[in-house]
């Protein structure tokens, strides 16, 4: 039976993209670390603050990973659940695993902790870096029904491996978001195809925003993870200046363009409205050349 | 949100487990934690954040305890407005993870 990554719970998406039964949690739910700011307002905790954390076997080797609950709070990053992010990459830093994956699934910020959480994003966002400058690998997993935004698509960037479903999204601001602020003409968050192919995973594949785009399936999630064991990035300014270079190109070559349609014929992808319809194997053999070329120059 | 607390007497006392969680704190849903406990009772916490129904908690409890008769045990519950049935299937799908753990469930 073929389950949907999407459609599981963090905790089961974990057990189920580790090395079977070698999870072990660091403050798991009977430690009761909870939300303070929750209490204050009324409104039920999570036993584990929505994240799971500690360490496990990756094809025999050892890693630490995280996996964000993206039906409590919309995955939301609290003070403590940012903490506890925090604590195991510091810990990383300490005991050197061979990586660092994270099974993202987050609106950004939990907005009931205002800036405690804000803090606590940044704070990820540092120690992530700090593992990755260290050389230990940093594999973002995206795959959940809620995508990865806000703090957490930041986050997600900051890694030296992205996977992403055909069905996940990530991006910085949600499309809500945008409609609100800059109304239903700018973007239309009730249009989900223009939603998902403005932000899912066949967008950020064709536009090298992701290194690899696999289905609905934590198989394929488990197989991408180990392929990225020994992905390392290392942050130099030559790299910085590559990626400059490369954000740069996009904006040049999305002036004017009104639809992710219009972006992607440019980049060279072939009968690009066809896109929406293929699946995630189809696509995969549909990135441009250029741009596969530009994402491998960038390692 | 309210909390209330409940205790069932009687029944057999499980043997020891591991702590078991099932669920999320979700709208319509609850997470249920089942942890040892040296009373040989059933004591149940809830944190629900819908007010004025520890009578229908009483009574889905009281019915969970009747079906299972489990004692020596710590029933904790974080609730977001779940519906009687659902809170009964989570608590029977709680019991089945201890009683399954290391097996596929």
């Amino acid at each position: 039976m073929s389950w949907s990554f999407a459609e599981m719970s963090a905790r089961e998406r974990l057990a189920a993209v580790v090395d079977a039964g070698s999870f072990h949690e660091w403050l798991p739910p009977s430690e009761r670390v909870t939300s303070p700011h929750l209490a204050q307002l009324g409104v039920p905790a999570a036993f584990d603050d929505g994240v799971a954390v500690g360490r496990a076997l990756l094809a025999g080797r050892m890693i630490f990973v995280a996996a964000q609950e993206g039906e409590f709070m919309g995955g939301g990053v609290g003070e403590v659940h940012g903490a506890k992010l925090v604590g195991m990459l510091q810990r990383a830093l300490r005991d050197r695993p061979a990586a660092v994956v994270v099974l993202a699934e987050s609106g950004g910020v939990r907005l009931h902790e205002a800036n405690a959480g804000l803090i606590a994003v940044s704070e990820v966002m540092r120690a992530l870096l700090d593992v990755r400058a260290a050389g230990i690998a940093t594999v973002m997993l995206i795959g959940g029904a809620n995508g990865c935004f806000g703090g957490m698509g930041i986050v997600a960037r900051c890694a030296d491996t992205v996977v992403m479903s055909d069905i996940a999204r990530h991006a910085m601001s949600g499309p809500e978001v945008i409609e609100s602020s800059n109304g239903a003409g700018e973007f239309d968050s009730r249009d989900r195809a223009l939603v998902w192919r403005t932000t899912g995973g066949k967008h950020r594949w064709l536009t090298g925003d992701c290194d690899a785009l696999v289905d609905d399936d934590p198989a394929m999630f488990r197989a991408a993870a180990i392929a990225a064991l020994d992905t390392h990035r290392p942050m130099t300014l030559e790299a910085l200046k590559h990626e400059s270079a490369l954000l740069q190109r996009r904006i040049d070559l999305d002036a004017g363009s009104a639809d992710a349609f219009e972006l992607w014929t440019r980049l060279g992808v072939v009968d690009a409205q066809t896109v929406p319809d293929l699946d995630a194997a189809e696509v995969r053999a549909r990135r441009p050349a250029a741009v596969a070329a530009l994402a491998n120059g960038a390692a | 949100m309210e909390t209330l607390a409940f205790t069932f007497d009687g029944g057999r006392t499980l043997p020891p487990f591991a702590p078991a969680l099932v669920g999320v704190v979700a709208s319509g849903n609850l997470e249920v934690l089942l942890e040892p406990a040296q009373e040989a009772s059933c004591r149940v916490v809830v944190d629900t954040s819908a007010r004025g129904f520890g009578a229908i908690w009483e009574a889905v409890l009281r019915d969970f305890h009747a079906r299972h008769g489990v004692a020596g045990l710590l029933v904790s519950i974080h609730d977001m407005g779940a519906t009687p049935a659902v809170v009964s299937l989570r608590l029977d799908q709680a019991l089945a993870a201890i009683a399954g753990a290391g097996e596929e469930t």
